[in-house]
């Protein structure tokens, strides 16, 4: 009992009537560890000595030319083991498999041209990361820039710039389908009510990175990997092709803790092949840890998403027929699994409702930015963005309540299991009933008093509704609706999810499960261990659960892994299917012992027993040994009770019909959700003021974590409606690169919310549970965008909701500056550097002057300077280290001098570029003499900068540009003899900026 | 201000959860990498090494510090706690690490030990530390599994607890 102190062991009481541990909050298996510091993290698990480490130099271009790249100082470097570019991958390696057909390749490392800023380019594996680093900073790599593709509409237009030239127009995919009969619908519809949304990019960033440690053997040809790879398992097939070697060559395996994934650790399958081919270029085994600027960067996110959704309405606010037209941005390259986003919803694009007659067309494009995967929600969000925000605007223009136009509309409650327009066969649930228990358990009515009370005092106030359809265990076959139907019978059919568990007896009668789930956190093995202490009558601290996953010795399928919230409905099903069989022979075995029939047999509080008489029993465990030690004992026909391994795979998920109907996933939630925001009047930051979200997730196995899975998911979906973005610039140039620019949601921001629930078990699954674990990421974004439509009365809306964009929304775009007045000030997120300033120094303005052109006072004075070369009088070449943030790098200079009026005023152009970024400036320099000797130095710059020193904010490139500068005068005075008069002035007012950003001010 | 020259090796010597540590690295070794990678002491994790996430959160001289925002050789001669600090050698879990199991208060766990470190050090400095303080310390972490509430919570009860105005294994009997 040691592992669950404070536990209420009900079931050791031994009685039958014992509560079941299934639906009961116990406390996790797991935490002990978690929360002492013993937990095992891939970076917590130590390496075979020998182990090299790895850094990747990555591309400041959204897209360029690779013009050449020279590793030969890097790898003359201290440590350094080897230097690898795409070249070197290209010839270890296949190009990784495309989602759709199409002649592209598609490499983990850019070969000969780079497509999105932040795409690897070169790597160095090292004695250790630091020497890694070290010298990827001696790599010069340089590129020829290209027009870079950042919008996925315009991505489309003729004279646009091609990413692939297998992807004419930037297009990999352009299907229509048409369900039911749409045309003649919209054609005599009297009303026609449509919506345009763009989804930003955004990313539930688990706080633990990606992680690899790789090795090959040569002998036998075959790989070994740990990686925090999540799933699904169908990308080992993809790896195992890009690495050259049969799948029974590449050993995958998953260390025992993951810190999160939301889909994200889908997307280290890339960097897997990297580094599984720098340990066989190597011969020693290679480890990586990415850091958070390359995970913010260049992991994955959702897809960006351009929509346009009609409805024909009737008059009462009926639904009659829906035109989805859905342009998906996956990114530079089409990895698998995408373009899965957009079709995992394609079975239930009409959400929640009974809406017959469905048009859909689908165009899947490519932009220079980072490649998109999974994330939490997948294609969730996206879809009811649209869906929902139609039916807010619906309820708008014909002048009805939303609740009553989303009520109108939900599939009614006899109807299931109900087959979708598209082909989702919706297993279960009461829409209306969880509807109007969310209204009154939620306090729907107080909270109109409450917005009512609150717009008479002239505050802003709106209350937002959103109505869900939660899809879970995703089928497999779902992503091949993207192809015809007659290229899918050439490819074959593809379908079903198969789930896997093992459940081992061990020779004193112990009990172990082993499953395929890949968990990250969520908990699996305590619910594992419930599930299986139910079937055998033992407590859950008897059940040892062990959820790493090794292709090489475990049980697995192209569905494995942690995705489509398939543990509860699925996996742990099948566990409870697997201890099902064995406790049948058990039973069998039992019942020779006991002199009764197999029926009669029960197992409760530790012991096997006849139902009839009680105190005819015997330990679990003896009958559980008895395999291992009396084999002969057992009744014919048993076989063995030592290990069961069970597979499911849902007969419902069947493949795409010719008519491109598809039941995209096995269960489908029903979540109902409303919400009061308050927007301040003045700053315009929206306010959560109550939040209600009733879901209905079939049987609840664990209580607190289905209420966690909630909490997680609707944090999560806060910081996607009010503050989080991947932003690009219009170059392509990466804008949100640390957590300072990527702002996810504290404490502060996540008010409580009324969790409700409603049980209408799935008659699909095993536990007629259902996923619960994304719904909120899909439903709380839409339901406070639309209670912001409600509070300001607009129509358009775009996520996040930043103050700055309802500024525009409210007010309309800001007025140009008049004619005349100075440009503003450097904004955050923005990349343009632009200042002024002057210092004096103690010579006079002919010194000076000296001073700034003479190479050797410029390297004394320019802080990191390793060199300035003159080439000409008025040409200079130098090498720079600047340290920015977390950002410290060696920068390339060349500075062309022009108007030179000696010794009053020269002009400076110019730019940098280096492994972090590049940038290009002119600045202005006048000299004016004052009295004692003393020259005034005033001086002004613009500069444009990109690459990875954009990704780290406008602030505090500010901040840095103006430390540096003021440091180079502070040192012009230094050189010059005399201190720095220019006391206070622009060093002080800098260095007190930096140290307000690193949390001085708190 | 002693200047250490980059490329050698210097002596570190600190005290790290009660135990002296008498040991050599770079001047650019990060207190993150020597606990973990030099030491052993792996409970203590890397988020975002920018100092945001708070994952990396430690005890310095009785002070939360970023872990990775500080150099081994700046903890010379202090008193350093981690997370591994916190249950008993038998692995019992202390009184906050108890109330966070209770409540469910992590999920995957890697943001706990910084988030632990930080209310263990309020905590020590405020025994009679308030909701909004509590609050005021989590907004200093970053968890993207549990939503927060169920944090607050934990750490409200430990908080009440701390002032006796509960007895856990009262109420657990």
């Amino acid at each position: 009992m040691g592992e669950f102190p404070g536990m209420n062991v009900n079931a050791a009481a031994g009685a039958s009537t014992a509560k079941p541990w299934v639906g009961q909050s116990i406390p996790r298996v797991e935490d002990p560890a978690l929360l002492s510091g013993r937990g095992r993290f891939i970076d917590d698990i130590g390496v075979r000595p020998g182990t090299l480490h790895a850094a990747i130099l990555r591309s400041p271009h959204a897209h360029a030319t690779i013009v050449a790249i020279d590793t030969a100082a890097a790898k003359q470097a201290r440590g350094v083991a080897a230097v690898l570019t795409g070249e070197d991958i290209k010839a270890l390696t296949a190009s990784l498999v495309v989602g759709v057909k199409a002649p592209v390749e598609c490499w983990p490392i850019a070969v000969g041209r780079v497509r999105y800023a932040g795409e690897p380019v070169a790597m160095v594996v090292a004695e250790s990361r630091y020497l890694a680093e070290d010298a990827i900073d001696l790599i010069d790599a340089q590129y020829e820039a290209l027009p870079a593709v950042i919008d996925p509409v315009r991505a489309m237009d003729p004279g646009a710039a091609l990413l692939h030239n297998g992807f004419p127009r930037n297009t990999a995919s352009d299907r229509s389908f048409k369900y039911g009969d749409p045309e003649p619908i919209f054609a005599d519809a009297k009303r026609t009510i449509a919506i345009t949304i763009r989804y930003p990019r955004n990313s539930c960033t688990p706080i633990e990175t990606y992680g690899v440690i790789a090795e090959y053997d040569p002998g036998e040809q075959a790989y070994d990997v740990l990686a925090n790879f999540q799933g699904p398992f169908s990308i080992h097939a993809v790896l195992s092709r890009a690495l050259k070697v049969p799948g029974n060559r590449l050993r995958l395996r998953t260390p025992p803790d993951s810190g999160g994934s939301f889909g994200v650790k889908q997307g280290v399958f890339p960097y897997i092949v990297l580094m599984a081919a720098a340990a066989r270029a190597t011969g020693r085994p290679v480890k990586w840890i990415e850091d958070r600027l390359e995970h913010l960067t260049a992991s994955v996110s959702a897809t960006n998403r351009v929509t346009t959704l009609r409805a024909a309405v009737a008059d009462d606010g009926k639904v009659l027929a829906l035109d989805w037209d859905q342009v998906e941005d996956c990114g530079a390259h089409l990895r698998a699994p995408e373009p899965a986003t957009l079709y995992r919803m394609h079975g239930n694009l009409t959400g929640a409702y009974d809406i017959r007659h469905v048009a859909v067309r689908n165009r899947v494009v490519v932009t220079n930015k980072t490649p998109t995967g999974l994330n939490r929600g997948f294609g969730g969000p996206q879809v009811y963005f649209a869906l929902e925000r139609l039916m807010q605007r619906i309820a708008v223009e014909l002048k009805r309540d939303p609740v009553e136009i989303i009520s109108r509309n939900l599939v009614p409650a006899d109807a299931f299991p109900y087959r979708t327009a598209t082909g989702a066969l919706l297993d279960s649930g009461n829409y209306q009933q969880a509807l109007a228990r969310a209204v009154s358990e939620g306090g729907l009515e107080a909270l109109n008093a409450r917005r009512d009370q609150a717009r008479a005092e002239g505050r802003i106030y709106g209350i937002g509704f959103t109505a869900v359809v939660e899809p879970s265990v995703s089928n497999m076959g779902y992503i091949t609706t993207v192809l015809t139907a007659a290229e899918r019978r050439k490819a074959g059919p593809k379908n079903g999810a198969q789930a896997t568990a093992t459940i081992t007896i061990d020779p004193l009668g112990g009990v172990s499960v082993q499953v395929a789930s890949v968990p990250q956190g969520q908990g699996h093995r305590t619910v594992l261990a419930q599930v299986v202490a139910d079937v055998l009558g033992l407590t859950p601290a008897d059940i040892r659960v062990n959820a790493e996953l090794d292709t090489a010795k475990d049980a697995w399928s192209i569905a494995s892994g942690n995705y489509a919230s398939r543990f509860a409905p699925a996996v742990a099903g099948t566990a409870k299917i697997a201890a099902e069989r064995l406790a049948g022979r058990l039973a069998r075995a039992a019942a020779a012992g006991l002199n009764t029939e197999s029926d009669d047999i029960a197992f409760a509080g530790g012991f096997v027993f006849s139902k009839r008489n009680p105190d005819n029993k015997s330990p679990f465990s003896r009958i559980a040994a008895l395999s291992h030690w009396s084999p002969g004992a057992l009744p014919e026909g048993i076989g063995q009770t030592i290990r069961e391994t069970a597979f499911w795979t849902p007969p419902e998920l069947t493949p795409p019909d010719d008519q491109d109907h598809v039941n995209s996933s096995l269960c489908y939630g029903f979540i109902f959700d409303f919400c009061g925001v308050e927007i301040d009047r003045v700053t315009l930051q929206p306010r959560i003021d109550h939040y209600v979200t009733m879901h209905d997730c079939g049987t609840i196995l664990h209580p607190a974590m289905v209420d966690g899975q909630v909490r997680g998911g609707y944090a999560q979906a806060i910081g996607a409606a009010l503050y989080e973005e991947y932003a690009y610039a219009p170059d392509g140039s990466f804008l949100s690169g640390t957590f300072a620019d990527y702002l996810l949601p504290t404490v502060a921001e996540v008010p409580e919310p009324l969790i409700l629930h409603m049980q209408t078990p799935s008659p699909f699954t095993p536990l007629g549970s259902k996923g619960v674990g994304e719904g909120n990421c899909m439903s709380t974004p839409v339901c406070i965008a639309n209670a912001v439509a409600d509070a300001l009365g607009v129509a358009d809306i775009e996520l996040p909701l930043l103050p700055a964009r309802l500024a525009e929304a409210v007010r309309g775009a800001e007025m140009a500056a008049p004619s005349g007045t100075k440009a503003p000030e450097t904004r955050h997120g923005d990349r343009r550097l632009s200042g002024e300033g002057s210092a004096k120094v103690a010579a006079s303005p002919q010194q000076v002057w000296a001073m700034l052109l003479d190479p050797t006072t410029l390297a004394a004075v320019i802080p990191g300077c390793h060199s300035v070369k003159k080439l000409s009088h008025t040409d200079f070449t130098a090498i720079v280290t600047i340290g920015i943030g977390p950002v410290k790098g060696r920068y390339r200079a060349r500075i062309v001098l022009s108007d030179l009026d000696k010794p009053a005023g020269v002009t400076l152009a110019g730019n940098v570029d280096g492994a972090l970024g590049f940038g290009s400036g002119k600045g202005r320099i006048t000299l004016a003499p004052e009295t004692d000797g003393v020259t005034a130095v005033h001086y002004r710059y613009d500069a444009e900068i990109g690459g990875k020193i954009a990704s780290i904010g406008g602030r505090l490139l500010d901040g840095a540009a103006r430390l540096i500068i003021g440091q180079v005068f502070a040192g012009l005075a230094r050189q010059a003899g005399g201190d720095t008069p220019a006391k206070g002035g622009v060093i002080a007012s800098a260095l007190s900026k930096l140290r307000s950003l690193f949390g001085g001010g708190r | 201000m002693t200047r250490m020259a980059a490329e050698q090796r210097h002596r570190i010597r600190f005290t790290l959860n009660g135990e002296a540590v008498d040991r050599a690295c770079e001047p650019r070794m990060l207190l993150t990498d020597f606990l973990r990678h030099e030491i052993g002491a792996t409970g203590t994790h890397v988020g975002c090494e920018h100092g945001v996430c708070g994952a990396c959160t430690v005890n310095v001289d009785g002070r939360p510090a970023r872990a990775c925002l500080t150099l081994t050789l700046q903890v010379e001669g202090s008193e350093v706690r981690t997370v591994e600090s916190l249950a008993d050698r038998q692995g019992r879990l202390g009184l906050l690490q108890s109330a966070f199991r209770r409540h469910h208060a992590l999920q995957c766990g890697f943001c706990t030990p910084g988030i632990l470190m930080s209310l263990d050090a309020l905590f020590a400095r405020r025994a009679n530390a308030d909701e909004a303080e509590i609050r005021d310390v989590l907004t200093g972490h970053l968890c993207r599994c549990t939503g927060y509430a169920p944090i607050v919570r934990a750490a409200l009860e430990a908080a009440a607890e701390l002032r006796g105005e509960t007895n856990r294994e009262a109420v657990d009997a």
